[in-house]
């Protein structure tokens, strides 16, 4: 059913009875073309784009849990294309053209607000790395403003100018970066795919990966076997064990991050603003919560929760830059599992296993690739071979050194990012 | 959350830096991809893990921490000079 | 309406405060919203998205309706704030009045705004979100306003140990706190209330043949008395963390008129045991307008009337389930309101009481705008109206399990009590007693509480001390599960986001059947309560509406913090420069006497430059400070670079294997560059190593690194090469070190030192031990400006003194201070780095320093440094560049193309990293990036900022232009 304000009237008027399911709970087939493993953002898009672009239909997302319940709807919902490398440069941006078309193409409001992000330089030598930065974007055909101390002042008159441990000296303005609703992207995917034919299959975990000639040929799960001839793993933070199951190690360690939430306050943050000397971001959603985050907790994890020393540090850099949320109060913290590269840059690519394709390493930035992730994993599962903007989340990168995406520069070795 | 350090006893995790799993670095003249394996490639495990950790707010000393990745269960710790 | 002869509160000393700029009055014990109550108050605030008039629904932390702003505080419940003279409280989310709110129009527009209505609508055009929906939507939600003022009132966080945390100070928190305390155990009791006692304080019962308040009174003064016990009331354990530590949030002066005391604490206390007794949070039945001002849950009502002397209606209908609500009614009616009907949805109710019984019956409607009027209840085939001002309802009790869940574990479900309990053993080390553990009478949870203090103990190792258990009433009271009442109507679950039994329904008839996918569609229980008193029956409905039992249908997650944390509070400490330490040089206030402007450099400060009269801009000194390094003399404090003490038999080889170079075959009296790769084969960092003695280096590092180079030394001595004797040390802040440079340095060093210093004796590259003034000093022959320069290095106690010695001693010869911006000139004449080319993605090949990695031998990085991908010809590489085209301008962050092609990403061709005017050499220069620059030189290529709209052509350089052979340093 397509959904309008029309719509909406239509049904108010009629007791609100004629909602249709937003989609089936299919019981899994015994054979699909096509499955995708986890049923998280990442997951969904694909499933989408290959019913979309592809033409393809016998395809099944498998979740464990519930659709959307992973990192997609437990992040801090920031949108944005303001990379500088390339391979990050031309995904990023690619994906941020597609959100800006999302929902009229899922016919579903995922409330993208490109209310503008404004980072933060303190030094003389950060606003050269944001000028580096923000050239490389206008290079790849975003927009960038370099923001003087007077210019950040404009946007931000609640920051503390006079006071603060680290002086500002000026921002870097990404005028199409923003927010969306987490949940309503994963749910407007999942719609989306449902309603082409794709089967979504929750609670069902899968347990093995078949493999027999050096090809996948399907997989095992709580809820019987599945054959298929192409498989793509999406599980983020689980990637190692999904990958395992495969017998594949990956270039990745899990680790928690931490988000927060405050009550409900009146209009008080209009942009995305980030405070790289204190890992601190934050936005106001629409219903009003300051939706904040930080650094990760550092250490290997799988439990979604961190602890007090990083939970004090995000709310201390918020007390410095801008003390006039101090009196918000949080009302939830969470953590997510994020699967960590060495280089902080992610994975779009076959594996050693035939029909076996691996999308992960999204470390903490997923949520604005789900989109151009979906799209190029699709892409690449459907006719074997690389999306363009995608063409550089090569596996082998960090063997070879070749075509390493070290955006903070803190190295390609695990637990520097 | 709190490691036990085997000379100072029971401390906060914030005077602690990780470092990621405890494995033995490759000798002279190691191929491509042992080094591979070293630098990148993580068993990454969701249950027990053997991990290196500095004691850099305290008495600097590298640790090795028997841990559990989802319960966060601490099972020990003892120096890293002892050996991995 | 206060009750003569009840209550808890002083009703001696009577307290003023406003509503609303209407004034009230209350006495010291009440809380905001018992104060308004007994003055008659209903109309307490303003739903979320309906903007329905709303009551007082609790009486405590898990309050979701009257939420106020308090002086500069938005959304603080009236249910926890303490009255105090002069507390100014206001109204929110409405408007002109809480009486008449414009938007209560929505209500109006309910059935079109139902479950994730804005999913379907809003859909464009492009920007129209942006431009028009999301600015009404985002001024129509939010509850509270923040004043728009800096917070700058005090807030402090505490660290607390101890052996056993008891949460909660009712009749089992009481227990567990007294037998652990008597027997010699540290004891931390925490309770979220003003006054300790928990459940005790709301009900008329007997404890050890005391009243309740006066039993815990007794047991309060005798644990006060204990050296080994603190008692923490008004302090909510807000989170349970790894191995016994807790999060606790310490209201210390919120009761208070501004003053002195910090408005808050956070606590976190670190507890070998703790004992979860929170007790239990009444749960409402769905039932259609059970949302009107008025309609409140009965354990409240009797709490109002038992701790404040507050009758929260003068007719009340009771709605239960359960025998529990029946104790209001008694209450009641002992106290003298009228009781003017029960309502019980069980059958089997006793009629026989001086009450309208209606047993087997449900309230099926409610009228009244702004306040209840009138209820109406259905039962035996009729429905009857029933005049009421205050309907109060029970479906029955939830524990609060919440702190137990805190780790990821879901609680489990209890049909004897129709409630979930914490899953045994889900926080290790904690441990649910009383109500928080499902016993829901007096006797089993001072009973329990009692067990619970001794496990603990016994964990602990500790002997235990006889403790009697007192006599308190032991029935549990009778539940039969009943959630909803069906009938016409909106029946709402969560009350302040308006969340009905319709939009759980919606969400399953739309397939979000899994709790979570219902809470997040329907944001049932994201409110500022979290759900405390709607997410249970809000999955009874879900259950129903789906087929399911409560069990299978499953729990949200609970998450910390139990109740909402101020940011503030959270991150005490942090404001203006607390967020991270300072560190000053000795040579800090001589430099800030000189007016020079100080910039942060790693956690230092360093002067940017020093001004001299008459100069209007900092290029004007800094082109000064150039000249005076170039033509006689400067002087700067490099104290902040990192200095490493290593010591050892092995100390060279050790060295050998964390530098690209050879530093075991530096000879004692001499000086080496070196770098430093991290494993990954980049380069980390670099610095110098200067041999003191055979067994003794002290290595440098940059300023921002020295922390990490150190941690990494550590970790190559510890974990890589134990085989190796070598003993590390820090001595960055133990000496004090100046440069000296320019072409007459070895006047001014001469002027200083006590012996003299000779080109014979100290060439380029040497280091040694000097007498300075008559202190044991060091000097190192090295140059970072390119010019003769040394430094001198004096303990950090002398600094200063050195400090101005010298730089007088350099006036006295033409020379002076320089500060950050002259040294920046300097080094990017020579080509030499900073962290602006070492930036972390850059090689020793794409530095064109490949030679310093030695062929014999490993080394930290060698085997990663190899890699084909590492050595690639076209990767970018080192550069200088010169500006030829007809601005002269260079930029550090441009990006470098070919000079025709158009400057996109796919022609981008490398970057600047630095940039400065060089008044040597009357010119811009920079230091630049170049795919396979190093076999470009001579080329022209174009810079292109589009951020600050500069571009130029520039000549492709080596990256050393000022006096490349080196003589100039060399001497």
């Amino acid at each position: 059913m397509r959904y309008s304000a029309f719509e909406i009237l239509k049904q108010g008027l009629t007791g609100n009875r004629g909602w249709k399911p937003v989609w089936r709970d299919p019981v899994p087939k015994d054979e699909y073309d096509i499955v995708i493993i986890g049923g998280g953002g990442h997951g969904l898009s694909t499933a989408y784009y290959l019913a979309k672009e592809h033409g393809l239909r016998n395809i099944a997302v498998l979740e464990k849990g519930f659709i959307g319940g992973g990192n997609v709807g437990r992040n801090t919902t920031i949108v944005r294309a303001n990379y500088f490398l390339p391979g990050n440069s031309e995904f990023y941006s690619h994906s941020l053209k597609m959100w800006e078309g999302l929902e009229s193409d899922l016919n579903y409001n995922v409330m993208h607000s490109q209310r503008g992000l404004i980072n933060l330089f303190h030094s003389d030598g950060q606003r050269d790395a944001f000028a580096r930065r923000g050239n490389a974007m206008i290079n790849q055909g975003d927009d960038a403003v370099l923001l003087d101390r007077e210019g950040v002042r404009r946007h931000l008159p609640y920051l503390d100018f006079d006071n603060v441990r680290f002086p500002i000296y000026g921002g870097l303005l990404h005028p199409r970066g923003g927010t969306a609703r987490h949940d309503a992207v994963a749910w407007g995917y999942a719609r989306g795919a449902d309603s082409r034919g794709v089967d979504l299959i929750q609670n069902c975990e899968v347990t093995g990966i078949d493999i027999s000639g050096g090809r996948v040929t399907g997989v095992q799960t709580t809820r019987g076997a599945i054959r298929a001839s192409k498989v793509g793993i999406v599980v983020a933070g689980r990637s190692g064990q999904v990958a395992a199951m495969a017998g594949m190690r990956l270039p990745i360690e899990s680790h928690v991050l931490q988000a927060f939430v405050t009550e409900g306050l009146k209009p008080v943050i209009d942009h995305v603003v980030s405070f790289g000397m204190g890992h601190f971001y934050i936005s106001q959603s629409d219903k009003g919560g300051l939706v904040f985050g930080g650094d990760l907790d550092f250490y290997a994890s799988y439990a979604a929760r961190g602890n007090l020393p990083m939970k004090e540090h995000v709310m201390e850099a918020a007390m410095t830059l801008m003390p006039v949320i101090g009196r918000a109060r949080v009302l939830r913290s969470w953590g997510g599992i994020m699967d960590m590269t060495p280089d902080g840059s992610p994975i779009i690519d076959k594996t050693p296993v035939d029909g076996l394709y691996l999308d992960a390493g999204w470390c903490y930035g997923g949520f604005k690739a789900v989109p151009g992730s979906g799209f190029s994993f699709a892409h690449l599962i459907a006719t074997d071979r690389h999306h363009a903007p995608a063409a550089r989340f090569r596996l082998d990168r960090f063997r070879s050194g070749a075509g390493l995406m070290d955006e903070e520069g803190t190295g390609s070795q695990h637990n520097l990012h | 959350m709190r490691l036990p350090c085997p000379c100072c006893g029971d401390r906060d995790i914030r005077e602690f830096t990780y470092r990621g799993a405890a494995l033995a670095r490759p000798g002279e003249g190691a191929g491509i991809d042992r080094w591979d394996d070293y630098l990148h490639l993580r068993d990454n495990p969701a249950g027990a893990v053997r991990d290196l950790w500095y004691h850099g707010g305290g008495c600097g000393a590298w640790l090795v921490v028997e841990r559990d990745t989802v319960t966060h269960a601490v099972d020990g710790a003892r120096l890293a000079a002892e050996g991995l | 309406m206060r009750v003569e002869g009840y209550g808890l509160v002083d009703r001696a000393r009577p307290v003023r405060f406003s509503f609303d700029g209407q004034g009230h009055e209350g006495f010291a014990g009440d809380t905001l919203a018992s104060a308004l109550l007994a003055g008659g108050m209903r109309l307490m605030g303003r739903s979320f998205k309906y903007h329905r008039p709303r009551g007082v629904f609790t009486c405590g932390s898990e309050e979701p309706s009257a939420l106020m702003t308090v002086g500069d505080t938005p959304n603080v419940r009236a249910t926890v704030q303490e009255v105090f003279a002069g507390l100014e409280a206001r109204s929110q989310n409405a408007w002109p009045s809480l009486k008449w709110d414009a938007l209560e129009v929505n209500d109006l527009l309910s059935p079109f705004l139902g479950a994730g209505f804005y999913y379907k609508t809003f859909m464009g055009p492009h920007r129209l979100w942006e431009r028009l929906f999301e600015p009404v939507i985002r001024r129509a939600a939010g509850l509270g306003a923040l004043s728009g003022a800096r917070d700058a009132a005090r807030y402090e966080k505490a660290f607390a140990h101890c052996d056993l945390l008891v949460i909660g100070a009712g009749p089992a928190g009481l227990m567990a706190a007294l037998v652990a305390a008597r027997s010699g155990a540290e004891v931390i009791l925490a309770d979220e209330g003003a006054r300790m006692g928990g459940r005790m304080l709301l009900e008329d019962e007997e404890v050890g043949g005391l009243p309740g308040t006066l039993w815990a009174d007794e047991v309060l003064a005798e644990l006060a008395a204990l050296p080994n016990v603190r008692l923490m009331p008004r302090t909510t354990v807000t989170g349970a963390y790894d191995h016994g530590t807790y999060g606790a949030l310490e209201r210390v002066a919120l009761h208070l008129p501004d003053g002195d005391a910090p408005r808050e604490c956070f606590w976190r206390i670190v507890a070998r045991r703790a004992v979860l007794a929170a007790g239990a949070i009444e749960r409402p039945i769905a039932h259609p307008g059970n949302d009107r001002p008025g309609v409140m849950l009965a354990g409240a009502v009797r709490g109002y009337l038992h701790r404040y002397g507050v009758a929260a209606g003068k007719r009340v209908v009771v709605f239960a389930n359960n025998d529990d609500a029946h104790r209001t009614v008694q209450d009641l009616h002992a106290a003298g309101v009228r009781v003017a009907a029960v309502v019980d949805s069980r059958p089997e109710v006793p009629r026989d009481a001086p009450w309208p019984v209606h047993a087997g019956a449900v309230v099926a409607a409610t009228r009244g705008r702004l306040g209840l009027e009138a209820v109406q209840v259905r039962g035996a085939g009729r429905e009857i109206w029933i005049e009421a001002d205050c309907l109060a309802v029970s479906g029955g009790w939830n524990p609060a399990l919440h702190l137990t869940s805190h780790m990821g574990a879901r609680p489990v479900w209890n049909e004897a009590i129709a409630a979930f309990v914490p899953l045994p053993g889900a926080v290790p080390g904690l441990e649910a007693a009383g109500a928080a553990a499902g016993v829901m009478d007096t006797a089993g949870c001072l009973a329990d509480g009692l067990r619970a203090g001794k496990a603990a103990l016994k964990a602990l190792g500790r002997r235990t001390k006889a403790v009697s258990l007192p006599e308190a009433v032991a029935e549990v009271g009778g539940i039969d599960a009943f959630w909803q009442v069906q009938a016409k109507g909106r029946a709402w679950l969560d009350l302040q986001n308006d969340v009905t039994t319709k939009d759980v329904a919606l969400a399953a008839q739309e397939n979000f059947r899994s709790v979570e996918h219902m809470k997040r569609y329907t944001t049932q229980g994201m409110a500022t309560d979290q759900g405390k008193t709607s997410n249970v029956t809000a999955l009874a409905v879900l259950a129903d509406a789906t087929g399911r039992s409560i069990p299978a249908t499953g729990t949200t997650t609970f998450r910390p913090p139990y109740t909402p944390v101020s940011i503030a509070a959270m991150g005490a400490g942090a404001l203006g420069d607390g967020f991270a330490p300072q560190r000053f040089t000795t040579s800090d206030s001589a430099a800030r006497q000189r007016g020079a402007p100080m910039i942060e450099a790693g956690l230092w400060y360093r002067p940017s430059y020093f001004p001299a009269p008459g100069e209007a801009t900092w290029r004007e000194a800094s082109d000064r400070e150039v000249g005076m390094v170039r033509q006689a003399v400067g002087v700067t404090d490099v104290s902040t670079l990192g200095k490493i003490d290593v010591q050892g038999r092995d100390a060279g080889r050790f060295l050998d294997f964390v530098y690209t170079g050879r530093m075991s075959t530096l000879k004692p009296g001499r000086v080496r560059y070196g770098l430093m790769l991290r494993e990954d084969g980049h380069v980390m960092d670099d610095g110098t190593a200067a041999r003191l003695n055979d067994g003794h280096y002290l290595i440098t590092t940059t300023t921002a690194a020295a922390g990490q180079v150190m941690q990494h030394l550590d970790f190559v001595a510890q974990v890589l090469r134990p085989d190796l004797d070598v003993s590390l040390m820090s001595v960055t802040e133990q000496w004090a070190q100046f440069a000296v440079a320019g072409p007459r340095a070895l006047e001014l060093v001469n002027a200083v030192t006590d012996a003299e210093i000779t080109d014979a004796e100290w060439p380029f590259m040497s280091c040694g031990a000097v007498p300075v003034a008559g202190v044991a000093g060091r000097l190192f022959r090295i140059s970072f400006s390119g010019e003769r320069g040394y430094e001198i290095a004096v303990p950090a106690r002398y600094g200063e003194s050195l400090w101005r010695l010298l730089v007088a001693q350099a006036e006295m010869l033409g020379g002076g201070p320089y500060g950050m911006e002259a040294l920046n000139v300097l080094r990017i004449e020579k080509g030499f780095l900073t962290h602006a080319e070492l930036h972390g993605r850059t090689t020793a090949f794409d530095l064109g320093m490949q030679g310093m990695l030695k062929s014999e031998g490993d080394f930290i990085g060698k085997a990663g440094a190899a890699r084909p991908g590492l050595l690639a010809d076209d990767r970018e590489q080192l550069v200088g560049l010169r500006p030829v085209g007809a601005v002269k301008q260079l930029l550090a962050g441009a990006h470098l193309f070919e000079a025709g092609a158009e400057a996109v990403r796919e022609n981008s061709q490398g970057y600047v990293t630095s940039a400065g005017y060089s008044p040597t050499l009357q010119s811009y220069l920079g230091l630049a990036f170049l795919k396979g620059g190093r076999a470009r030189l001579g080329e022209t290529v174009r810079m292109v900022d589009h951020l600050r709209s500069v571009q130029t052509l520039c000549e492709v350089v080596a990256p050393q232009v000022f006096d490349a052979g080196g003589g100039r340093m060399r001497g």
